[in-house]
C-alpha cells in the first residue's frame, strides 16, 4: 500500500539528509509504528506519505514514495487526498471549519462526494467514533481527546486507503488515549484500513503494531521487523520490554498479559525483598527568599496589607478549600493540598480535570474564588511578579511561551536579570542540566527535550523552592525523560518541593512521592505513590501491573532489589 | 451502524463490517437534529428591521424594535462562541448613545430650546472658527433630539448584532456560489484567526509573570507581539498544509475555451458594472448607464457560473430555504414596509417634535407592526440546551 524505495530527505539549507535509505513497503491492513528517538525524522517520513514533503515543506526528496499506486512526485497531497489522510501532532491546526458535523463533511465535499454518500458516512462515523451527541458542537468547546477523535474522523470520511498519524495519543490521558487506539484497532480490523502512526509513548501503542519501523539515530537506515524482534536492539523501549529485557525473557513480552504469563519466577526471586520506600527524606530548608519590596499601592486596585503572613510554615505550598471559576465553569472545587520541602506531587486525572488550573492559582494567574492558596509565606495573586519568582516557579505546557529571546545567550541573560541573580547564573545552571547547548541557537530550533530544559533552568534561575511543571513530558523521548527524572530528583534532594501536573504514568511511578488524583475539580485521591497508582487500572505503571500485587512501580526499582 | 451502508468501498471489506456492534439502536435519536433556520433569512430580517428603525426617532417606537429583536435572539440564539457577539454589539450601541449625548452636551446644539438644564462655561473660540461652539447653553431639548438621533443609529446596530448571533457567519459564507468558495474559506479562516490570536496573546502576557515582569500594562503587550505573530504565522503554514492534504484547491479540467470564456465573462462584466455605475452618478451618463450596468452585472453572473463548473467540490447539508426562511424574512420586510408606509403617511407620529418639548407617544398602529418582527421566535425551532463546556 506504501512503498518506500531509497528515500532520503534532504531540507534547503541543511548540510545532511534528514532521513537516509528508507526503504520499507507497509502491506494493505496493518498497523505500523514508526519508532524512534526525538530528532530521527520521523515527521519526516509521514509527510512524504501524504506527500507534504517535499511539496509543502521545500526541501529534496530522492528515491521514491507510492502510495496506492501513486508517485507522490507527480502527485500533489490535494490529488492524493482520497487516499490518504493525515493527522498532525495538534489537531487544532488541523480543523478547516467551525463544528464538528461540518469538520467530518469537510475533505467529502472537496473531493466532490455526493451529497447522500456524504450524509451517510457522516452519520457513520460519527457512530464509529462515538461522536454523535457532539456533531453540532463548536469544535472549541471540545476536550483534547475529542479533538483527537474529531481529527482522525475528518480523514476518515473519504474513506482513506492509508492513514497517517503524527503522535495521535502524546497529549491525552490514559483513558482518552485508550478511546483513540481502540478506534484505530477497529479500523485496522474491521476496514482493512491501512495506518501508519509516529508515537513517543510506545507503552501505549507497541501491543497493537504490526510491524515496527525504528528509525536509531538521525540520518542512519531505518531497521524493520516484527514489534519483538525490533524492541529487543532498540533504543527506545517501553517498561515493560526494559523488565523483559532485565529478566532476560525471550522473545520479549509488549503486552502486560504476556509478561505476567513469564513473570512467576521473577516475582518469586522478589519475593523476600523489601520494596523501596518512597517517602522523602527530610531535607534542610532552602535558604528563605528575601522580603518582598513594599508594593506602591496603585490607585485601582487597594491591596491590603494584613494579607502578608508573617509566621513561619512548615509547607512550601499551602491549598485550603481552594474553588476557582473560569469562564462560567468551576474549574476546582474545595481542593485541599499541602506539599512540604523535598516532596515530590504528582497531579494526575483527566484532560480538563483541573490540573492545570491549580498550578496557574499557586503561582496567581487566577484568583480563587474562595478558599486560600499559599506559596511559601507569600499569597500569589497577590504578590508582585519579581518578588513570585523567588518563591515558586512554573515551567508552562509549551515551555516555548516562556522565551523571548532570538538567542539562548540572551535568553539566560534576560533571566539573570529578572530574577537579580548575578549574570552568568542561568547559562550555569543549563550547562550543568543539559551540557552542549550552543549559545547562539534560536529557542525555537532547539529539541523539545533542550527547550525544556532552558526553560527549567530560567526558572531556576531565581531558586524557588516551589517547583511546578506542567505536562514536562509531552514529546519527549525515554532519554529526555530520563535526564529529566534525573534533574528533578536532584532538586528535590536539594530541598525544592516538586509539583508535576502529568498524564505519563511511568514519569509519575519514577519521581513522585505522593500522587493526587483530580476529577471535576476535586481531590479523589491523595496518598504515596506506590498506594494511589497501583489502585487505579488506568494509572497504574507497566511494571506494578505486571508485579501485581506487590508494589514495584518502576524497573530501577527491580534492577536494584535483584543487584 | 448497519452493515449494508458501511465501507461501501470493497465488497471484501462490507464483510468485515459486521463484527461491529449497532451503535446504540435502541438510544433515543437525541441527535436529529431540526435543520436550522438559513442564515441568509437571519440576516434579512434583522435587516429589515434596521431598516424599519431608520424610518422613525420615535423613542418608544425604537425602543420597541431593539426589545423585539433581543427577545428573538434570546429564545433562539444557538449555544456558540459567534453567538456571544450579542453582547459586544449592545455595548457599542450604549457607547455610541453616551458619545452623541456627551457631544451634544460640550459642543451645543443647533436645536432653539428653553429649557436650561445648565450652563458650562463657554470657551471663546477666534473668528476663523465661526458656527463651533464650545461649552454655553445645555437645553433639554437639544439633549433630546440627540437621544432620539443616537437611539436611531444604536437600534441599527443592535439589530446587526442580532444577526451575527442568531446566524452562523461560517454557513452563510457556506451559500456563496461555487466560483466564490475559496475565497469564502480564506474569510472563515481568518474569522476563527482573530479568537485564536486573543488566546496566544492571553497565555503569553500570563507567561511574562512567570519571568518576574508585570504582566500588565502596554509595554508587557508590545513585548509578547513578536512571539504571537510568530505562533500565528507557523498555525497558518500548518492549516494550509492541513487542508491541502484534505483536497483543498482540487480543480477538474476544463477544456481551455470554457477558462477563457470565464475569464472574459467575468472582466467584460467587472468593466460593465464600473461603466454602468459611472453612467448613473455622472448627469451625462443617464441614457446609457442603466442599460450597461445590467449587461455589466449579467456577463458577471454567467462568468460565475461558468466558473462554478471549475470547482469539482459538493455541498453538505446545504441549508434550504424553506417556508419558515420566507416567514423570517416576510416578518422583517412586513415591518419595515408597514413603518416606510406609516412614515409616509403620519410622519409627526413617527418623528415627535422636541420643540416645544414633550412626552414622546406611542402610535398604536405601527407598534403593532414592529410587534410582527417576534414571528420568528414561534415559526423557528428552539436552540439545543446548554452543554457543560470543558475548561
Amino acid at each position: 500500500m506504501i512503498r518506500f524505495e531509497d528515500v532520503s530527505v534532504t531540507y534547503d539549507g541543511a548540510a545532511e539528509p534528514t532521513v537516509r535509505a528508507v526503504d520499507f513497503a507497509v502491506p494493505e491492513g496493518e498497523l505500523v509504528l514508526l519508532a524512534g528517538p526525538s530528532g530521527v525524522g520521523k515527521s519526516t517520513v509521514l509527510g512524504a506519505v501524504g506527500g507534504l514533503v517535499p511539496h509543502f515543506t521545500g526541501g529534496t526528496l530522492r528515491g521514491r514514495v507510492t502510495v496506492a499506486g501513486r508517485d507522490t512526485r507527480t502527485h500533489k497531497p490535494r490529488e492524493l487526498a482520497d487516499v490518504v489522510g493525515t493527522v498532525g501532532q495538534d489537531p487544532l491546526s488541523h480543523f478547516v471549519t467551525d463544528t464538528v458535523e461540518d469538520e467530518l463533511a469537510y475533505g467529502m465535499e472537496s473531493l466532490g462526494l455526493a451529497p447522500d454518500v456524504m450524509r451517510r458516512r457522516v452519520e457513520e462515523t460519527l457512530d464509529l467514533l462515538g461522536l454523535s451527541d457532539l456533531r453540532s458542537r463548536p469544535i472549541a468547546t471540545l476536550s483534547g481527546g475529542q479533538r483527537q477523535r474529531v481529527a482522525i474522523g475528518s480523514v476518515l470520511t473519504p474513506h482513506p486507503e492509508v492513514l497517517v498519524l503524527d503522535e495521535p495519543t502524546s497529549a491525552l490521558d490514559p483513558a482518552a488515549a485508550e478511546e483513540v487506539l481502540a478506534v484505530l484497532q477497529r479500523l485496522v480490523h474491521d476496514l482493512g484500513t491501512t495506518v501508519l502512526m509516529a508515537e513517543h509513548r510506545l507503552e501505549r501503542v507497541i501491543q497493537y503494531a504490526d510491524q515496527v519501523v525504528l528509525l536509531p539515530a538521525p540520518g542512519a537506515a531505518p531497521l524493520i521487523g516484527a514489534p519483538a524482534e525490533v524492541m529487543a536492539v532498540s533504543p527506545v523501549y517501553p517498561p515493560v520490554v526494559d523488565l523483559g529485557r532485565l529478566a532476560g525473557w525471550t522473545p520479549l513480552p509488549l503486552t502486560i498479559r504476556d509478561a505476567r504469563r513469564r513473570a512467576a519466577p521473577l516475582r518469586e526471586r522478589l519475593s523476600g525483598r523489601e520494596v523501596p520506600d518512597r517517602t522523602p527524606p527530610p531535607s534542610a530548608p532552602l535558604p528563605a527568599p528575601p522580603a518582598p519590596r513594599p508594593v506602591t499601592p496603585r490607585w485601582r486596585r487597594r491591596r491590603k496589607p494584613s494579607e502578608r503572613i508573617t509566621s513561619p510554615t512548615p509547607y512550601a505550598a499551602e491549598v485550603c478549600s481552594l474553588a476557582v471559576r473560569r469562564d462560567r465553569v468551576q474549574a476546582l472545587r474545595h481542593v485541599d493540598l499541602t506539599v512540604s520541602p523535598g516532596e515530590t506531587v504528582a497531579l494526575m486525572g483527566r484532560n480538563g480535570a483541573g490540573k492545570s488550573t491549580l498550578l496557574s492559582a499557586l503561582v496567581g494567574l487566577v484568583e480563587p474564588s474562595a478558599g486560600s492558596v499559599r506559596a511559601g509565606d507569600a499569597v500569589p495573586h497577590r504578590t508582585a511578579p519579581r518578588d513570585l519568582v523567588r518563591r515558586v516557579g512554573l515551567v508552562p505546557q509549551e515551555p516555548r511561551d516562556l522565551l523571548y529571546a532570538d538567542m539562548v545567550a540572551a535568553e539566560c541573560a534576560a533571566a539573570d536579570q529578572d530574577a537579580e541573580a548575578t549574570p552568568g547564573t542561568c547559562r550555569a545552571l543549563l550547562t550543568e542540566l543539559l551540557p552542549g547547548v550552543p549559545d547562539d541557537t534560536h529557542p525555537r530550533d532547539l529539541s523539545e527535550g533542550q527547550r525544556l530544559t532552558l526553560a527549567l533552568s530560567v526558572v531556576l534561575t531565581a531558586r524557588p523552592p516551589l517547583l511546578l511543571l506542567d505536562e514536562p513530558t509531552r514529546g519527549l523521548d525515554y532519554a529526555a525523560k530520563a535526564r529529566l527524572a534525573g534533574i528533578l530528583r536532584a532538586l528535590a534532594a536539594e530541598g525544592h518541593a516538586i509539583v508535576l501536573a502529568t498524564h505519563d504514568v511511568e514519569l509519575a511511578a519514577e519521581l513522585a512521592h505522593r500522587v493526587v488524583l483530580l476529577a471535576e475539580g476535586e481531590v479523589i485521591a491523595d496518598g504515596p505513590a506506590a498506594d494511589v497508582v497501583v489502585a487505579s487500572p488506568s494509572y497504574a505503571p507497566q511494571v506494578a501491573k505486571v508485579l501485581a500485587p506487590r508494589k514495584w512501580l518502576t524497573v530501577a526499582q527491580v534492577r536494584e532489589a535483584l543487584a | 451502524m448497519r452493515p449494508a451502508e458501511a465501507a461501501p468501498r470493497a465488497g471484501g471489506r462490507a464483510a468485515g463490517t459486521t463484527g461491529v456492534p449497532p451503535a446504540r439502536a435502541g438510544a433515543p435519536a437525541r441527535h436529529q437534529r431540526t435543520a436550522p433556520v438559513h442564515p441568509g433569512a437571519w440576516w434579512l430580517w434583522a435587516l429589515a428591521l434596521g431598516t424599519a428603525a431608520t424610518r422613525t426617532t420615535n423613542p418608544l417606537l425604537l425602543a420597541l424594535l431593539v426589545t423585539v429583536s433581543a427577545y428573538v435572539v434570546i429564545t433562539r440564539r444557538p449555544q456558540a462562541p459567534w453567538a456571544r457577539s450579542y453582547g459586544a454589539f449592545v455595548k457599542l450601541a450604549l457607547a455610541v448613545l453616551l458619545v452623541r449625548l456627551l457631544f451634544t452636551t460640550l459642543l451645543g446644539s443647533p436645536i432653539p430650546g428653553t429649557h436650561t438644564l445648565l450652563t458650562l462655561p463657554e470657551v471663546p473660540l477666534p473668528d476663523w472658527a465661526q458656527g463651533i461652539r464650545l461649552g454655553g447653553r445645555v437645553t433639554a431639548e437639544g439633549l433630546a433630539f440627540a437621544l432620539y438621533d443616537a437611539m436611531k443609529l444604536a437600534t441599527l446596530l443592535i439589530c446587526v448584532g442580532a444577526a451575527n448571533a442568531l446566524a452562523n457567519p461560517a454557513r452563510l459564507l457556506k451559500s456563496l456560489p461555487g466560483a466564490l468558495y475559496e475565497m469564502g474559506v480564506a474569510v472563515v479562516v481568518a474569522l476563527t484567526f482573530a479568537p485564536n490570536l486573543i488566546a496566544d496573546v492571553q497565555r503569553l502576557r500570563a507567561a511574562r509573570r512567570l519571568r518576574g515582569r508585570p504582566d500588565r500594562g502596554l509595554r508587557g503587550l508590545l513585548q509578547v507581539g513578536l512571539p504571537v505573530l510568530e505562533g500565528a504565522l507557523e498555525r497558518s503554514v500548518a492549516l494550509a498544509a492541513a487542508m491541502d492534504a484534505r483536497g483543498y484547491g482540487r480543480t477538474a479540467q476544463l477544456p481551455a475555451a470554457v477558462r477563457r470564456t470565464t475569464a472574459a465573462l467575468t472582466l467584460g462584466g467587472l468593466l460593465g458594472v464600473c461603466a454602468g455605475t459611472y453612467g448613473l452618478l455622472t448627469a451625462a451618463g443617464g441614457t446609457y448607464g442603466i442599460p450597461v450596468l445590467l449587461a455589466g452585472v449579467a456577463a458577471a453572473v454567467a462568468g460565475l457560473w461558468l466558473g462554478g463548473r471549475r470547482t469539482v467540490r459538493t455541498r453538505y447539508r446545504p441549508d434550504r430555504w424553506d417556508a419558515r426562511a420566507w416567514l423570517v424574512t416576510g416578518s422583517g420586510a412586513a415591518v419595515a414596509a408597514l413603518l416606510f408606509l406609516a412614515a409616509a403617511r403620519d410622519p409627526a407620529a413617527l418623528h415627535p417634535g422636541v420643540v416645544p418639548l414633550r412626552a414622546p407617544a406611542l402610535p398604536l398602529g405601527p407598534a403593532a407592526a414592529v410587534l410582527l418582527g417576534l414571528l420568528p421566535s414561534f415559526v423557528t425551532p428552539a436552540p439545543e440546551p446548554a452543554v457543560k463546556e470543558p475548561s
